[in-house]
Order: structure tokens, then C-alpha cells, then sequence
């Protein structure tokens, strides 16, 4: 094949593949994305999702692919217009170019046939995009892929996915062998002849790219080759499993709901093999209802969930807070009101985790930031349940759920499993609810333990469990249940700030904006503005020290993919404008004038944007 | 016939469990209301059979029915309206040793819980499930409940229920997986503990039907069948509820049938003005879904921890 091709080296790149649904976009994608972490560098990765499943061919509504960060460093989010995109259609771009996930100079490398489609009005279309897209200021390559796949396969729709593996595989200078290895990995349970085909397919998109293609790069590895034998790459449902596994819960009980349930799945597959069972229930309220009767009996439970499924189980959820049960939910957020966006990625049940129950309701509410945090914070909330006896919900969102990054793989540890559950005889003389009057803290009796018996209700009671209509006992329980926040955000640090701890403006987030806001705050840090950020882990309680960390800045801000009121809305006046929903629960916590910054378009926050909405609030308050 | 064996020699247990042992807070039900006799049923058969107090729990939904854990002197939990079902589930999932008993009513069971009915019945757990059917909301004053006759007043219906009241029977026989359907009344003690204990002692979910009188709400409903058991219909069948003669003999009108027989207790279950008592269908041979739910419960930490690390290697890199 001649001499090596010479390669422009760069810091990071963002790939994109899009196609109708269907053709293999995502296994493409993800396939590029464990290859490149597997060669040390920072990846992250995040889907296109058609709501439907089957949405029209050619539409701009079906456009259903992958996004690929690639870098030489860690990488925290999904980034900013893409560099270069597979696209089987011309159709699909349209939907993506209108979420401006492209820029002036993005290469589009674009499925062709459609130029000599039998259907007139096919080839019409065809060649009216590629005039837009060019006049736009992408760069278009058109390349016939599928007849190229032809030489190998009758059936090209279905391999033409590795031949774009093969091609940005190419572009990119990934590890050959590495790519055999996943495409073996992948077709592994269909045979020697469909790996071989794979391969073949790979190969061709592989040499194709390398012999007609005028661009080609290398992205250097941050990872050294020996902290990389201790890196996993997950998405942050897989996380969640992997969470759910290492706490040692005994078992998940579910029902099916975008974009929650391929946790469950992933599950489903290996729990039984740490003694892990999961439970599909009939609906959410049951699944809910299950995991709680299994905790009731000394098993640790979990539900995962997503915003309509948490509106289902309200009702229960009281009733673990009410009846102390320890419990954990996880809610992988998506876009709402409703069924509202399932696929896509919004920060909108953080008000509902808070307050959704009728009646005063207080439980542990935790966000975990990074795909990372996803497996941790399982851990963590299995413990924080039974330390306080006490439902906790672990948000994440859509963005975490089906984004893929690397991180250190952690080493099992007994400490985190549940401990076995205790059958020792219980002291007669104490209260099922024996109270601590500092601290709100509890034993519980287990069923089987002797001269434990009680029945749990969710009537108000006595310490005793006993059902208790006077106006002290109901005082007393919820001042207990109240009390163990305090008592958990006693224990709590402030939270770390990202720069100095005095400035112009601080931007304050929670969950998966995380990347993309520091990745925004450095960029302006390094400009010499006076921004610093940080991010917070604990909702409810809330982290200490918030009024006092707010007090150094000019300027607090919150950045959330949550429905705002804009300032300047018709109607809208300082005192009716609605919030953002972090912004809501701060300002009246804190009684600091905080603003807040947030969409609902159901994409995650993209750090540019951050970067320009920051920039020009800084420099309106320079003036 | 406790504490001797049938040869005579003494049969010492660490522990015996009387009445006491089952008896929880004083029992707050109206005066002649039937949940009393059925309390009291229940606390005799864990009684007779011993059963651990502490290995027992008794779940309930929420209504008159649903206040029975409390006066229960085992494990209780008290619920949510119409969620007894999954909770008695999640309990029994991952300790299928433990004793479990439901009691629901006809609104907790047939009206808000009934897709949790459903589907227990498909799980099939091993569960003693007790329908205090009173054909009235009770706690809430006297609304129409799902076995509510048509025409019969009541506060949401002042004109009488305008709905065909829901057949429970047909519709538990009528569910993939039943394997115990039985009916019985609350004034019958003798007939009541006979089906309550049948359906204990059967593995899986026994689904018992108790016409169940409310002397505030429905004073004299069922009167005419206390007044005259021939219009009961008495089911008999050597694999039936066993009921001594001298208590059969009260029922003239009796019906032997085959618990195994499907199509027959479902036209029993769906004839007209009739009641029904005894087993409608038995089937023991249905597997238990906490079979499969309790699979992997006793797994040790190293085999755990051995798992845990198989799983992060799946994705190493």
C-alpha cells in the first residue's frame, strides 16, 4: 500500500454518524469509541435517538446516529459542532444541522446512490440538500458506500456500518487489530462466516478511506499504557448495573421506561451472577411496591425508574419516608412535562425527587455528575438508605444513560456489600421507631428477629408504630424524619469550587452539565476572567456553605437543562418569573438573588454555548 | 393436642405459641362486623400450625379489610389502598421462608388494586390471600364497591349502583396460573377456618373470597342466607374443603365437585343468584414465582465479590 500517509496531528476531533435507524450506526460509533479508549484516549460518546422505532426512511424526524468525542485528554461531554460526519442520507443531516450540531467546514462524508436512485424525486432531493449544505459551508465528500459494500455482499444495508467503521477508523490511524478484536467481540454469537464478512467490510472502508481520502489525523493518547490496564468504559445505565451489583443490592424491581431500562437489561444478563435478581413488575407502582416489601423483609432494594414512572410511584415513596423504609431510585431524567421528550436529555424531575409527595416528605436526593459517579453513588445511596432509614433518589439523565466514557475501574470491596440481615433477637423493650432525639436516627427490627414484631404503617404513629392520631405524635414524626437530613448535612463538606473562591460570577450546577460547565468555566479562566464554578452532589440535604461560598461572587448563576422563564419574556417581572428548578430551591434556601440560564431543548448543555452565554454576561457587567 | 404426641410420650418444644402470641392491639372493627370472626380464624390456624410468630407477616392494603395486621401479633404492613398485593410480593421474593398473609377487600383488591390481582395470581406465590368481600366501601362511609349488586344504594349512587356488580371468581379463574380459588362466609366459623386453613396449607397463591357482612352499611344484606343455607350452594369433593358432616349436614343444597375441574368451577363461579362456598379450583401443581425470584439469595461474599470483579472486566480496556 506505499508509503505511510502523512497525518495532521490534533488535540480532539467530534465524529458523527447518522443514518435512518436501523443501519448500524451506533454499533459503528460505539465500536470507534471503545477502540479509541482503548488506545488511551479520552472518549465521549453520546447517542442520536429517533423517537420511533421505525420512523419513515429518508426522513429528517428519523435521523438516528452517534456523536464521538475523540481527544488527548479527558473528555467530559459531548463537545460543540462536529468535524467530520458519516452520513448514509442527506435527509438525516437536516435535523441535525438544525440543533446546530455542525459549523462552517464540518466534512460530511455522504452515502451517494441517492444520485442515481430510480425515484426522480429521490435524486431531486438529493441534489437540493447538497447544494444547501455547500452553500452552508460544509465541506461535502460523496462517496459511494454502499456499492462499494456490494463487492462483499448482496445485503449492503446491513454491513455498510462497518465500512464506515473501517473509514474513520482510517482517518483517525485506530488500531487495526484492535477493530478485528471488537468486530469478533461483537458478532461473536453469530458465527465465524458474519465476523469474517465484518472484517472483510471493515477492511474495505478501512483502505478505501486510505486511498481516496485527502485527510488524515492522529489524536495522541492521554492515558499512559499502564494506568490504561485499569480503565472501564461504560455508558452510565451499565453504570448504574454495575453500582447496583458492587452495593451488593439484592435486587431490582422495574417496568420498562425510556431511557431507564437498559440498566435493567444489562442487569438481566449477569446479576444472577453476584445472586442479583431482577424483577419486571406489571407497572411502576408495583415495581416500586415490590422493592419496598423487599426491603421491609431485610433485602436491599432498588427501582429504577424515569420521570412518568416516578409520578407513578409518588404514593409509595411516601410511604418509605413516612415508614422509614430504606430504599433506592434511581431516576434516569428525561425530557417533560408527560410522556414529554423519552429520548432526550433534560434535568426536569429534580423539583418533583424534592417535593413530589403530598405532605411533607423529606428523603435523601443525590445527582451523579459523571458516567463514573453513576456506579459510585449506587454504592453510596444503598448506604445512606439504611444508615438513615430512609428512600433515596439518584438522578441522572438521559445524557449520562447513553453516554459512554472511560474511567478507573474500581476493585470490588466487601465493605460495600449489604451486610447479611440480622435474625438476633430484638430488645423487646425497644420501640420499632426507638428515635434519637438528636439525630432522628433509628434501628429497625427485621422480620424474624425475635420480639421485634410491629406493623408498618403509613398512618401517622408512635415511636411504637402504632397508629397515632394526636396532634404530638405527628409533630414528633416528622420533626424525626426531618432531622436526619439535618443530621446527613452535618457530615457533609461545602462543596469544592472549580478557581478561585472570589470573583465576578459563579456558575452553579448539578448532574450531567458537569463536563460541559467547567470545560466553558477553564476556557474563560484561561482568559482571564474572574468565573469559577461549582457543581453540586447533595440536593437534598443540600451541601453546607452555599450562602457563604455565594457571598465571594458578584454574580450566581445556575446552569440547568430545565424550563426557565426568560428575564425579558412578555409579562415576566422579578417577582413572577419562574426559575429553574436548582435556582428555585437556592434562592430560597439561600435568599440570594441567584439567576439561572437553562433550556429545555433536550440536548445536553454543549460547552460553547456555555462559554458564549458566560462571555457575554461578563462582559455586560464590565461595562 | 398440644404437647403429646399420639404415643403418649411428651413432645417438648423450645417454644409455644397460644393465642396470645397472635394477638396484636384490640381490634377497633363495629360491633358484629364479620372482620372479628375472621381475625379470630386466622389466629387459630397459626396457632394450630405454630407457626412462628416472627416469621409471619401480615400485609394488608387500605380499608375496614387492611386493619387486620395490627391486630396481629406478628410482623405487619400496612400499606397503600389496593398495593397489599406487590408488597406481599416484594416480601416474599427474597425470604420465600417467611409466612405471608393478605387482607384485602373487595375495593382494595377488585377495584384499585386489580391489576396487582392480576398479576399475583400469574406469580403464583405462596400467599394466603383474604378478600373481605363486604360489597361496600366501608372505611370511606358506604360507597359502591366492584361486588356492589346493581340497583343497591349508596352515597355515590343514590339511585342505586348502575353497574353489573364484577364477578371476582370468574375473573381469578379466568387468570393464567391460578391455583387456588375458594369462597366461604364470615358467620360460618367452622366452614371459614376449613377453607382459610385449605388455603394455607396450599403452596402458591390461595385466593379466598369471604362474604363478608357489614352490619352499618349493608344491615341484614346477607340475611337471608344466614336465615336459610339452602340458598348457599355447598361445594363438597374429597379434595375439597373438609367440613364434618355434622356441619355439612346444615347445607341442603350441596354440589360435589372436583377442585381439578376448571370448566365446571367456572359455571359454578358464573351461575346466577347463587353462593357458592368451598373449593372452586385447586391446582398444586403451578410453580411459584419466588422460586425464581430467590434464586442466588445465599450466595456468599466471595462468590459476590468474584462476580463484581467478572463484570468490571467485561468492560476493561
Amino acid at each position: 500500500m506505499g508509503n505511510p500517509i502523512p497525518r495532521k496531528q490534533i488535540n480532539e476531533h467530534i465524529v458523527e454518524i447518522v443514518s435512518d435507524s436501523g443501519e448500524g450506526a451506533q454499533k459503528a460509533g460505539q465500536t470507534f469509541g471503545n477502540i479509541s479508549a482503548k488506545m488511551g484516549n479520552g472518549v465521549w460518546t453520546v447517542e442520536i435517538i429517533p423517537a420511533e422505532i421505525k420512523p419513515p426512511a429518508r426522513s429528517p424526524a428519523g435521523a438516528s446516529g452517534i456523536r464521538i468525542r475523540v481527544g488527548s485528554q479527558y473528555i467530559t461531554n459531548m463537545g460543540d459542532a462536529a468535524d467530520i460526519v458519516v452520513a448514509l442520507n442527506e435527509q438525516v443531516l437536516y435535523s441535525r444541522i438544525a440543533t446546530h450540531a455542525y459549523k462552517k467546514g464540518t466534512v460530511i462524508l455522504l452515502e451517494s446512490k441517492w444520485l442515481t436512485d430510480p425515484n426522480p424525486k429521490i435524486v431531486e432531493q438529493y441534489k437540493t440538500a447538497l447544494q444547501e449544505f455547500r452553500d452552508n459551508g460544509l465541506i461535502v465528500h460523496e462517496i459511494q458506500m454502499e456499492k462499494e459494500c456490494l463487492k462483499y455482499t448482496p445485503k449492503p444495508r446491513l454491513g455498510k456500518n462497518m465500512f464506515v467503521l473501517g473509514m474513520i477508523c482510517n482517518i483517525y490511524d485506530r488500531d487495526v487489530k484492535k477493530a478485528y478484536h471488537e468486530i469478533e467481540n461483537t458478532f461473536i454469537h453469530k458465527g465465524v462466516k458474519v465476523i469474517e464478512l465484518n472484517q472483510q467490510l471493515f477492511q474495505a472502508g478501512y483502505d478505501f478511506a486510505e486511498n481516496n481520502l485527502e485527510f488524515h489525523y492522529n489524536i495522541p493518547p492521554w492515558q499512559t499504557e499502564d494506568s490504561k490496564n485499569k480503565l472501564i468504559v461504560t455508558n452510565g445505565n451499565q453504570a448504574l448495573g454495575l453500582g447496583i451489583m458492587a452495593s451488593g443490592m439484592d435486587m431490582v424491581a422495574m417496568y420498562p421506561i425510556t431511557p431507564a431500562t437498559s440498566a435493567s437489561h444489562y442487569l438481566a444478563e449477569v446479576y444472577h451472577t453476584v445472586g442479583g435478581f431482577v424483577h419486571q413488575a406489571e407497572d411502576e407502582i408495583a415495581a416500586v411496591g415490590f422493592a419496598i416489601g423487599s426491603s421491609f423483609a431485610g433485602k436491599t432494594a432498588c427501582t429504577i425508574t424515569s420521570g412518568p414512572g416516578l409520578a407513578l410511584k409518588t404514593e409509595f415513596l411516601a410511604l418509605a419516608v413516612m415508614a422509614e423504609i430504606p430504599l433506592v431510585v434511581c431516576l434516569v431524567q428525561r425530557g417533560g412535562p408527560s410522556t414529554g421528550l423519552p429520548t432526550k436529555v433534560e434535568q426536569g424531575d429534580l423539583l418533583a425527587a424534592l417535593y413530589g409527595e403530598p405532605g411533607d416528605a423529606p428523603k435523601i436526593v443525590i445527582a451523579a455528575a459523571t458516567i463514573e459517579e453513576c456506579l459510585h453513588f449506587v454504592i453510596m445511596a444503598r448506604k445512606l438508605a439504611e444508615a438513615f432509614r430512609s428512600p433515596v433518589i439518584l438522578l441522572t439523565d438521559a445524557n449520562l444513560a447513553t453516554g459512554v466514557q472511560p474511567y478507573p475501574r474500581p476493585e470490588a470491596k466487601a465493605e460495600w456489600l449489604a451486610s447479611p440481615i440480622d435474625q438476633s433477637n430484638w430488645d423487646k423493650d425497644m420501640p420499632a421507631y426507638n428515635w434519637d432525639e438528636k439525630t432522628g436516627l433509628s434501628a429497625r427490627p427485621i422480620v424474624g428477629q425475635v420480639d421485634g414484631q410491629y406493623v408498618l404503617t403509613g398512618l401517622a404513629h408512635t415511636n411504637r408504630s402504632k397508629v397515632a392520631y394526636d396532634r404530638e405524635s405527628n409533630q414528633r414524626g416528622c420533626e424525626m424524619r426531618s432531622r436526619k437530613l439535618a443530621t446527613l448535612c452535618s457530615t457533609l463538606k461545602p462543596p469544592k469550587i472549580n478557581g478561585e473562591a472570589e470573583g465576578d460570577l459563579l456558575v452553579v450546577g448539578w448532574g450531567s452539565t458537569l463536563g460541559a460547565i467547567e470545560e466553558a468555566i477553564s476556557k474563560l479562566q484561561a482568559e482571564g476572567y474572574r468565573v469559577s464554578s461549582i457543581h453540586l452532589r447533595f440536593l437534598s440535604p443540600l451541601e453546607p456553605g452555599l450562602k457563604a461560598i455565594f457571598a465571594k461572587f458578584t454574580n450566581v448563576l445556575t446552569i440547568e437543562i430545565n424550563y426557565s422563564d426568560k428575564a425579558d419574556a412578555p409579562f415576566i417581572t422579578p417577582d413572577n418569573r419562574r426559575y429553574s428548578q436548582l435556582a428555585t430551591i437556592l434562592r430560597a434556601q439561600t435568599l440570594v438573588d441567584i439567576d439561572c440560564w437553562s433550556n429545555v431543548h433536550g440536548q445536553p448543555m454543549q460547552p460553547g454555548l456555555i462559554y458564549e452565554e458566560l462571555l457575554s454576561r461578563l462582559n455586560q457587567g464590565a461595562e | 393436642m398440644f404437647g403429646l404426641k399420639s404415643d403418649w410420650s411428651l413432645d417438648i418444644k423450645t417454644r409455644y405459641f397460644s393465642l396470645g402470641d397472635y394477638a396484636g392491639g384490640e381490634a377497633r372493627w363495629c360491633p358484629g362486623c364479620g372482620d372479628h370472626g375472621i381475625l379470630t380464624v386466622v389466629q387459630r390456624i397459626c396457632r394450630d400450625k405454630q407457626i412462628s410468630p416472627e416469621k409471619t407477616v401480615a400485609v394488608s392494603g387500605i380499608g375496614c379489610s387492611s386493619r387486620l395486621p395490627h391486630y396481629m401479633g406478628t410482623y405487619g404492613f400496612h400499606g397503600l389502598h389496593g398495593r397489599a398485593l406487590p408488597l406481599a410480593c416484594g416480601i416474599k421474593s427474597r425470604r420465600p421462608e417467611l409466612d405471608i398473609w393478605v387482607a384485602t377487600g373487595d375495593g382494595d383488591c377488585y377495584s384499585i388494586g386489580a391489576g396487582h390481582w392480576i398479576h399475583a395470581v400469574r406469580y403464583n406465590m405462596n400467599m394466603t390471600v383474604l378478600v373481605f368481600d363486604n360489597s361496600v366501601y366501608g372505611l370511606t362511609k358506604k360507597q359502591t364497591s366492584p361486588t356492589t349488586p346493581i340497583g343497591y344504594k349508596t352515597n355515590t349512587h343514590p339511585e342505586g349502583a348502575v353497574l353489573e356488580a364484577h364477578n371476582p371468581l370468574t375473573t381469578t379463574l379466568g387468570i393464567a396460573n391460578v391455583s387456588f380459588v375458594a369462597q366461604t362466609v364470615d358467620w360460618n366459623p367452622n366452614h371459614l377456618y376449613a377453607t382459610i386453613k385449605a388455603a394455607h396449607d396450599h403452596k402458591g397463591f390461595s385466593l379466598v373470597n369471604i362474604i363478608q357482612r357489614c352490619p352499618v352499611f349493608l344491615p341484614n344484606f346477607f340475611q337471608d342466607y344466614q336465615d336459610d343455607p339452602g340458598k348457599i350452594l355447598l361445594l363438597t369433593h374429597e379434595k375439597g374443603i373438609p367440613l364434618e358432616d355434622k356441619f355439612a349436614r346444615l347445607f341442603p343444597n350441596q354440589k360435589e365437585h372436583d377442585p381439578a375441574n376448571m370448566v365446571d368451577a367456572y359455571d359454578i363461579a358464573s351461575a346466577q343468584n347463587s353462593l357458592p362456598i368451598g373449593l372452586l379450583y385447586h391446582n398444586p401443581a403451578v410453580p411459584c414465582y419466588e422460586d425464581i425470584s430467590s434464586a442466588g439469595k445465599d450466595i456468599g461474599m466471595e462468590e459476590k465479590l468474584a462476580g463484581i470483579e467478572k463484570a468490571f472486566d467485561q468492560f476493561a480496556i
